[in-house]
């Protein structure tokens, strides 16, 4: 049986951990590939890099950190943020990424889903989307990290997101996010239940039972938190014991 | 030395990044004089059944992995596992490099999520030397929308899903293994499988 997924997030900016994580035996807490090796070490079922480099050069940094990553963490790796054509794709997965979510580069440009899909196959290209209630089961998409609505319907989306390839969704809500008081069911049940590729709910978890809460109560596959893992509130081991505990299969 | 067969599919990156970790002396390449002096073999591979076929024949190497295979140990991975079968049904019908009898088609599992990708519990059936010692709970990554249909001789490990039972690890008794998991990917437990791989070398 398949073991649902504890995803930790790091946010990167030019090659160093925005936020830097507590771990203890790490000296370079900023230090992303000290980071992703911790993650793993507590069982992290896969580890998602964020860049949130503005420059352009900045990405050469990122792609250091994967590849430095990629030589002692032998879980996949995910690198999403700064995205934009299939040759950063190519770049990624080369340094040694085995998957790249793309978020608003594929709201503006779908099309990035499809070729990335056809080239490097559906398995790697992984959809982000930040996502908003505008009405009773109804839900938009927003792009530039949260900021801009595109006026774009959540579920024609996800579907859309699915024709073209993508091989899953990082589905975050931007009203549950930051406020900790659990992953938006709704939204994630609504899209869970719209697709037959998996979704990932990212976005508000902030206590131990929120993570069972979502494997319970939606078909969704993963689970993603960042800050709640960086600041040691909860570690991978005490999300999966509780999950375990509930009769969740994990690894 | 271990030749990680590079022609053109896959991460291959990565099982050449484990090795190093595990300090297995690996080499990426295509060359067949360094495939026939290897010491065992590694296939890996990501991607469409009769595009990496294409990628092989194109390669010139199709004929030397299939005399190679069965002189010493050889691992295919992923893709490279589904292509030790006869034939695969992939978008079309395409023969496979035969090593072991079977086919590959697509996952057939109504209500379940495909690809069929995250980690899955490896069920042991039958003897193989590369799976010896896992814990009781060996989980490893998959990821993939097509599985082997396989003689039960060759099964060496599978996985459930939903209705599915996937062939997670074949072996035909000698020296072809198959793996349809990514064992540099799976933490621990695939480390462990690589190092017993490693340790098949005479």
């Amino acid at each position: 049986m398949l073991a649902k997924r504890i995803i930790p997030c790091l946010d990167v900016r030019n090659g160093k951990v925005v936020k830097g994580v507590n771990f203890e035996g790490i000296k370079d807490v900023g230090d992303p590939v000290e980071c992703a090796y911790a993650y793993n070490q507590q069982g992290a079922d896969e580890i998602v890099f964020y860049d949130i480099t503005a420059s352009y050069e900045g990405r050469g940094v990122m792609l250091d950190v994967v590849r430095e990553t990629a030589k002692k963490v032998f879980v996949p790796l995910t690198v999403g943020g700064g995205i934009k054509t299939v040759d950063d794709i190519r770049e990624t997965l080369r340094a040694g990424a085995d998957k790249v979510s793309v978020n608003s580069q594929a709201v503006q440009n779908p099309q990035l889903i499809k070729d990335g899909a056809d080239i490097f196959g559906c398995q790697c290209i992984c959809v982000g989307i930040d996502a908003k209630k505008v009405g009773e089961n109804q839900w938009t998409v927003f792009i530039n990290g949260g900021r801009v609505d595109m006026h774009l319907d959540l579920i024609d989306w996800v579907k859309q997101c699915e024709q073209l390839g993508a091989g899953e969704i990082c589905l975050n809500s931007i009203d549950t996010d930051g406020v900790r008081g659990g992953f938006d069911l709704p939204m994630l049940k609504a899209v869970c239940d719209a697709v037959q590729i998996p979704v990932i709910a990212s976005g508000g978890a902030g206590k131990l039972s929120d993570f069972a809460e979502a494997f319970l109560k939606t078909g969704c596959s993963a689970a993603l938190a960042a800050s709640l893992f960086h600041f040691r509130e909860l570690t991978v081991q005490e999300v999966k014991a509780d999950c375990r505990a509930k009769g969740i299969p994990m690894r | 030395m271990i030749a990680i067969i590079d022609y053109g599919a896959g991460n291959i990156f990565s099982v050449k990044n484990a090795l190093d970790y595990l300090g297995l002396a690996g080499e990426l390449t295509s060359d067949p004089e360094a495939i026939r002096k290897a010491d065992a073999l590694i296939l890996p591979g990501v991607g469409a059944f009769p595009s990496a076929m294409q990628m092989l024949h194109d390669s010139g190497l199709t004929n030397i992995i299939q005399e190679e295979a069965h002189k010493k140990p050889f691992l295919g991975i992923c893709l490279g596992m589904q292509l030790i079968f006869e034939k695969g049904y992939e978008f079309e019908e395409c023969n496979g490099l035969g090593l072991i009898p079977g086919k590959v088609e697509k996952i057939v599992a109504p209500d379940m999520v495909i690809p069929h990708m995250g980690w899955n519990k490896l069920e042991m059936q039958h003897d193989c030397p590369i799976l010896r010692n896992m814990p009781e709970e060996s989980y490893v990554y998959f990821v993939h929308s097509y599985q082997a249909v396989v003689p039960d001789e060759y099964l060496a490990a599978y996985v459930e899903y939903g209705p599915a039972k996937i062939p997670a690890m074949v072996y035909d008794g000698k020296t072809v293994y198959g793996a349809q998991f990514h064992p540099e990917k799976s933490g621990e437990i695939g480390l462990q499988i690589l190092r017993n791989f490693g340790g098949l070398i005479q």
